[in-house]
């Protein structure tokens, strides 16, 4: 078994490291005086600059439809403003890509709990990847839950306690025992979600990494009231994040704590952008939208595989077609012992723990 | 259209005139007002990151707040529906102050929603036609609706019945057709607004403590006893500071409904507190965290405890006869009291203790920020500002001392003020 490789973590995925490239970059941010990169969108239009293509494109931003609806000829419009907009804003070529998803194709993903070391590689992969805000607000779409195991919490001197206690009035048994109110196992009660340890894995401890469940039947998208987020033919739940309007309802539903709202503007470092986007994935982002995993929706319609995949040191991340009998997922879930989590919510996931 | 300039006239005159203490309230809600454009604008172009909520408490203080003015707003209607289902003539005549209170609730509300919007900007896009509207399947979609109709049918309803005793013609036989039909749909909307917001918080099934049934029970039970606590006190300032007569017999009537609006509340919470502590399963987890705290974060333990102590006491002191008459003094504290405790029963109890745990197990303490604070106090500031000034503008109309010239020559009669 793998957990028996403690694996330390890099120097780069400690918060020091952050701090230190984000000093870095204010300073630059500083120097170079370009205001493109704090500014919102909606405050555009004040920049003085000669060649801000900021305002005209704004203005045709905020009346533009859901992206859905638009016809071919909108969309490319659409695509072309926002284009125009990142590569002056970001200071580098971008591309966003509006390519449908594959046909006949269900995508899925399987974690194999067993194997994860709780290293929070794929969560870091993750934020480069999808651009995802690095601080004020830290936004991260994957988390990993730390839990105790659960052999840990029995004491033998807890074996005469208990409820009711012997009295003067008599002993009538013990209705509920010494050991009880203790979580074991996988439980979210007494899980740690912010551990920050030098060394992982943490032997008395097991992972669980969290992320957008893509339920086939997904309770953000029933209670969005202006249909910014939905379900595409391949499965996956997306935003048009120009048509969110930030009331989170989407958020209050979600069973999985798998919804990240921009609650100020993205602090996104233009050096470390990826300038490689999606309309409905990981393009930059505006304040006050919400934004989740899309499993790496510019990667996996595609051909590749998600980042966090990618990035799994010890193999436990799985992803492929449903619909295909030889894909790994297919063949997780035809040959190991797979659970989907939190079932009792209905909501009928297509992303699979399993024990390898 | 001479008339409904004058009519606008008349009104807004009257309704800025007034004594040292009306100028003072006034401007105390001024002050509010002008440093709420400050703190506004501060959160509009910097985003919600200027108030408390996170990712784990996603729902702040205006979310509360705005679940507060639904409850008000839904109660007006027990000031039109004694008048015009069981013909309580004191009450009928008063009404109007009813379909006040609720039209400018309902305002206060939606600006409430529209602070708790990330991107206020884009409101547009719910409207059909325009936009999309998740229709029938969003529940917010059913509250946008259900409180625009209602905002609308009390706008209608006090500028029809304004307008019509301002020029003198408020009669049975005078009376559009359509006046009747839109007073009785109001007063069917009222509770329907307040069960659609129960519903808009009940339908979130991740959300152990709002996943009850009882909850538009207890939504309508703290709206019986908030909305008529604000109308006693209007009704008491208004015998005291104006020559409009207001029965205690109408007073009384208010005070019954806040007395067993309450009993039935304490119903009610024992009904959800016993079957969720009784198993104490996991849905008894954020009711336990607002009772008790949960290692160490106690922030609405004190919140928790005074709020019900402050429900029952109040439920109790208005079962005896002497506080119920108690015009001047003790009647007006208690209604102060429920009003105030079913405010602050709004975030402390019913909201913000409902996100811990988090689905993966996150207990998190929300702390109001300054700018919030603020903020919530526009709202709030706009809301009373109003309503003081189109209650003044109303009470000269309802007394006969704003008149159009036309109809000064009918004494101002109210008995025939009646339909």
């Amino acid at each position: 078994m793998s957990e028996e490789k403690n694996i330390a973590l890099k120097e780069s995925d400690e918060p020091d490291g952050l701090e230190q490239g984000r000093r870095e970059f204010l300073k630059k941010v500083c120097a170079s005086s370009v205001s493109a990169l704090v500014a919102a969108p909606a405050v555009a239009g004040a920049n003085t600059e000669a060649d801000n293509p900021d305002a005209d494109v704004t203005v045709a931003e905020y009346f533009q439809g859901h992206f859905l609806l638009m016809s071919d000829e909108e969309k490319k419009q659409a695509i072309a403003r926002l284009e125009k907009r990142y590569s002056a804003q970001y200071r580098k070529k971008t591309t966003v890509s509006d390519v449908e998803a594959p046909d006949g194709v269900l995508f899925g993903y399987a974690l194999d709990i067993s194997k994860c070391i709780g290293c929070r590689r794929c969560v870091h992969a993750c934020v480069k990847e999808n651009n995802q805000s690095r601080h004020d607000p830290t936004v991260q779409w994957i988390q990993v839950m730390k839990m105790p195991k659960g052999n840990i919490s029995f004491t033998a001197e807890n074996l005469d306690k208990g409820y009711p206690a012997k009295s003067e009035f008599g002993d009538y048994g013990v209705q509920v025992g010494g050991n009880a109110y203790k979580t074991a196992g996988l439980s979210t009660e007494d899980a740690q979600n912010y551990y920050n340890d030098d060394v992982v894995p943490d032997k008395d401890f097991f992972y669980m990494p969290v992320q957008c469940q893509q339920c086939e039947k997904p309770p953000c998208v029933k209670a969005c009231p202006v249909r910014a987020t939905f379900r595409d033919h391949a499965g996956v739940v997306l935003i048009d994040y120009n048509w969110c309007i930030g009331c989170r309802m989407c958020q209050l539903a979600c069973p999985y704590h798998a919804r990240r709202f921009n609650w100020g503007e993205p602090n996104l470092p233009a050096e470390e952008m990826n300038p490689k986007t999606h309309y409905f994935g990981n393009r930059p982002r505006m304040r006050g939208v919400m934004e989740k995993c899309t499993f790496c929706v510019q990667r996996t319609r595609e051909g590749r595989d998600p980042a966090c995949m990618e990035a799994c040191p010890v193999g436990a991340r799985k992803f492929g077609n449903l619909l295909d009998p030889e894909s790994d997922v297919r063949k997780v879930l035809a040959t190991k012992r797979v659970f989907r989590f939190k079932e009792e919510f209905g909501t009928y996931p297509k992303f699979f723990y399993y024990i390898g | 259209m001479n008339t409904v300039i004058s009519f606008a006239k008349d009104f807004a005159s009257y309704a800025f005139k007034g004594g040292r203490v009306y100028y003072a309230w006034l401007l105390s809600l001024v002050f509010f007002i002008l440093v709420g454009c400050y703190t506004a604008y501060i959160q509009l172009t910097q985003g919600l990151i200027v108030t408390g909520a996170t990712d784990q408490v996603t729902l702040e203080s205006f979310f509360a707040n705005f679940v507060f003015t639904a409850h008000v707003a839904a109660a007006a209607v027990l000031v039109v529906a004694p008048g015009y289902i069981y013909h309580r003539k004191d009450l009928k005549e008063i009404a109007v102050i009813g379909e006040i209170v609720a039209m400018v609730f309902v305002a206060t509300g939606i600006t409430f929603i529209l602070f708790h919007m990330g991107r206020p900007d884009r409101t547009w896009h719910i409207v059909p036609l325009i936009g999309h509207m998740n229709f029938p399947n969003s529940m917010l979609s059913f509250d946008t609706i259900v409180l625009n109709v209602y905002l609308l049918l009390n706008m209608i309803g006090v500028s029809y019945i304004l307008f019509k005793k301002y020029v003198g013609t408020f009669h049975e036989k005078q009376l559009a057709v359509w006046f009747r039909p839109i007073v009785f749909l109001a007063i069917a909307w009222g509770p329907l607004i307040h069960i659609v917001t129960a519903f808009v918080l009940a339908s979130n099934a991740r959300v152990e403590a709002w996943s009850t049934a009882v909850l538009p029970f207890a939504f309508l039970t703290m709206a019986g006893a908030s909305g008529p606590a604000l109308i006693v006190m209007i009704f008491l300032l208004t015998r005291k500071f104006t020559d409009m007569e207001i029965g205690y017999p109408a007073i009384d009537l208010m005070t019954t409904i806040i007395a067993w609006s309450l009993g039935i509340l304490m119903l009610v919470f024992a009904a959800e507190f016993f079957t969720v502590l009784y198993p104490s399963t996991e849905h008894a987890d954020s009711l336990k965290f607002n009772m008790f705290g949960h290692k160490g974060l106690n922030h609405y333990v004190p919140w928790f405890w005074g709020t019900i102590l402050a429900l029952v006491g109040s439920f109790i002191a208005l079962l005896f006869r002497g506080v119920r008459h108690s015009y001047d003094r003790w009647l007006p504290i208690t209604c102060l009291v429920v009003f105030f405790a079913i405010l602050i029963e709004k975030p402390m109890i019913l909201v913000f203790p409902a996100f811990s745990p988090s689905p993966l197990g996150e207990y998190t303490e929300y702390h109001v920020t300054l700018i919030e604070f603020f903020n919530v106090m526009f709202v709030w500031a706009l809301g009373f500002f109003w309503l003081t000034v189109i209650l003044k503008g109303a009470i000269g109309i309802l007394t006969g001392e704003v008149r159009h010239h036309s109809a000064l020559a009918f004494a101002p009669d109210r008995a025939q003020g009646g339909i």
